[in-house]
């Protein structure tokens, strides 16, 4: 077993290394390949030559949108919990925030009646989202631990029970007629339509890589710098000058524009938008993805955030022994969560610098006992 | 003065840990707080570096009242503290480490300088310049601790318990280089539990005990005195 278990870890390490040694334009030209597949991904003429990849029992280009927000949605969280290791067990709160903004704002059904276009929204939806983090923030980040993970827990729960409840959310009922993005094909029918998803998933999909080159510049600067200071170690990195306030304020309201983000795009692609697009377990799903596929990293996060989107969907018509495994998906996934956190707590593709703080820790417990 | 620290009490939740400290620090020196577990000596740099609020009492840095100033904007007034024990970044290299103590400073010349000068106080980090923090051995975290609070050449350096866990050895060398440091001009303020060590080297000492100060004097005069020698050097 654990011989089994050093031989796959010396084969990632090595391949790991075999990645960073790689000349230049190796990696350009893999990173492409890999950007061009996921972009051809959702054509039909493509994915039936993948075997087993598409999913039987849903549409795959629904469950390819679906899983693109959750992989955008991983990217934002990681930020907040990978880099500045702030535990936000709410997150999903501020995709609702996004999603409801464009909802009031646009839709006919809202009490507002403004019907503004989806198009000028979305930057009022990431700027009220942005705001909600920094209000919820500016209170709670002073404090440390688990105090957090409670708030923002409360927090998404809040916002769920005040988008039940209220009428001026519609609970139930919900918003309709929410407008898809602009944009026509040469002979006027729309891009962004009802049946085909395609140009939904394309467009997060483009935003994803966005954002990415985004957080990267953003981690490779002395923002990330103190992120990841904060996160090791808070009091060392405020001794060292950091002011470790602002940062996690920072690092707190750039997630939660990132969630405002996609939940404007889930939005303009639903349609519609009622209560029960936002329980609690997918803040739980979201952060399970970002630690399962290696939190403070961010192709750990991408890679966590859509296989377990994935994962979850792929189960759907699959029949074993007469039951539906569809049923069975969160006892299988969180069995996979428990296996993963015994034999890699660091994630699918951890950041290095995080493996040695496991490490550092693991050290530390040890010398404790 | 450079440090003047006047009647500060802290308080955890309702234990009171200090109890009306007042000390000073001039330009220069190397002063020592000496005292047995608990009595206080951590509370007191944590009260200087501003990661305590102070209940009461003041603290001056340079003739100006820095009692409710943030730790990070002290840093940026010439203040900073090399934490006890494990205080570094363990998933950082060791150059990181050094770079994040130069945190607070944009000129890089001047950065670079004293990255050349650290790392020939300390050949040790040299040799390890690419190892992550956690790997190191204690002392060897001990002095990455020391240099990266040197690496933004602080007006005043904090030092708490620069000795913790070390080999006699390491001691030896760790407040050889205490003492380099100050001849270079940084006034440190040391807390020791290394009593023999920290007198020695001091210009000035103070004694703490439970959250008083009870005797001061030069480290040559608390070497001798037979209270100190009774209680902390430990020669009857």
């Amino acid at each position: 077993m654990t011989t089994v278990l050093e031989r796959v870890r010396s084969g990632r390490e090595a391949a790991g290394e075999r990645w960073r040694g790689a000349p230049r334009w190796v990696r350009w030209a893999l990173l492409v390949a890999v950007i061009a597949f996921f972009y051809a991904l959702p054509n039909k003429e493509f994915y039936q030559y993948l075997g087993p990849i598409p999913t039987p029992g849903a549409n795959f280009t629904q469950v390819l949108f679906t899983v693109s927000i959750y992989v955008l949605l991983a990217v934002g969280l990681n930020i907040v919990v990978g880099f500045a290791g702030l535990l936000d067990l709410g997150y999903f709160g501020f995709f609702a925030v996004g999603a409801y903004t464009v909802a009031v704002l646009t839709s006919p059904s809202s009490n507002l009646k403004t019907l503004w276009p989806w198009l000028l929204v979305v930057p009022l939806a990431i700027g009220l989202t942005m705001l909600s983090g920094v209000m919820l923030g500016t209170p709670t980040l002073r404090l440390r631990g688990d105090y957090l993970a409670i708030v923002t827990l409360g927090f998404a729960e809040m916002i769920r029970i005040a988008a039940v409840s209220s009428e001026f959310l519609k609970g139930q009922r919900g918003f309709n007629q929410i407008p898809h993005p602009p944009g026509k094909y040469a002979d006027g029918k729309p891009f962004f339509g009802v049946l085909d998803a395609r140009p939904y998933y394309w467009l997060v999909l483009t935003l994803i890589i966005l954002v990415v080159i985004g957080v990267r510049n953003l981690t490779h600067s002395r923002v990330g710098r103190a992120w990841i200071s904060i996160r090791e170690d808070e009091d060392a990195a405020q001794l060292m000058g950091v002011p470790t306030f602002k940062f996690k304020l920072w690092a707190f309201a750039s997630g939660a524009a990132i969630a405002g983000l996609a939940g404007a795009l889930f939005a303009g692609k639903q349609n519609f938008v009622n209560s029960q697009n936002f329980e609690l377990l997918n803040s739980i799903i979201i952060l399970a993805a970002v630690i399962f596929g290696g939190s403070g990293n961010i192709v750990g996060a991408i890679v966590g955030g859509g296989l377990v989107a994935y994962m979850i969907e792929r189960f759907r018509g699959i029949e074993l022994f007469g039951v539906e495994l569809y049923e069975y998906r969160f006892l299988i996934f969180g069995l996979v969560l428990v296996v993963m956190m015994i034999f890699r707590p660091e994630g699918l593709i951890p950041n290095r610098r995080r493996a040695a703080e496991f490490k550092d820790r693991r050290k530390e417990v040890i010398v404790g006992e | 003065m450079l440090l003047e620290i006047d009647d500060v009490s802290l308080l955890y939740g309702r234990i009171q840990a200090l109890h009306g400290i007042s000390l000073t620090v001039a330009e220069g020196e190397i002063v020592a707080l000496i005292g047995a577990n608990g009595a206080g000596k951590s509370t007191t740099m944590r009260a200087i570096s501003g990661i305590r609020p102070i209940a009461t009492g003041s603290i001056r840095f340079e003739g100006e009242d820095i009692s409710k100033l943030r730790a990070d904007l002290r840093v940026r007034r010439g203040l900073c503290q090399a934490p006890e024990g494990r205080g570094i970044f363990p998933g950082m290299s060791v150059l990181e480490n050094l770079d994040m103590g130069a945190y607070t400073r944009r000129d890089r010349a001047g950065i670079a300088e004293d990255l050349a000068r650290v790392l020939d106080l300390f050949p040790r980090l040299a040799e390890r310049r690419k190892q992550a923090g956690g790997t190191l051995s204690g002392g060897e975290q001990q002095m990455l601790a020391v240099g990266r609070a040197l690496m933004s050449r602080p007006k005043l350096l904090l030092l708490d318990e620069p000795s913790m866990g070390l080999a006699p050895m390491l001691i030896q060398q760790i407040f050889d280089i205490i003492k380099e440091i100050n001849e270079q001009g940084t006034t440190v303020l040391l807390v020791e539990q290394n009593a023999q060590q920290a007198l020695a080297r001091a210009h000035r000492a103070y004694v703490l005990e439970t959250g008083k100060i009870v005797k001061t004097g030069t480290g040559a005069e608390l070497l001798h005195d037979p209270a100190v020698k009774e209680a902390y050097l430990g020669v009857a």
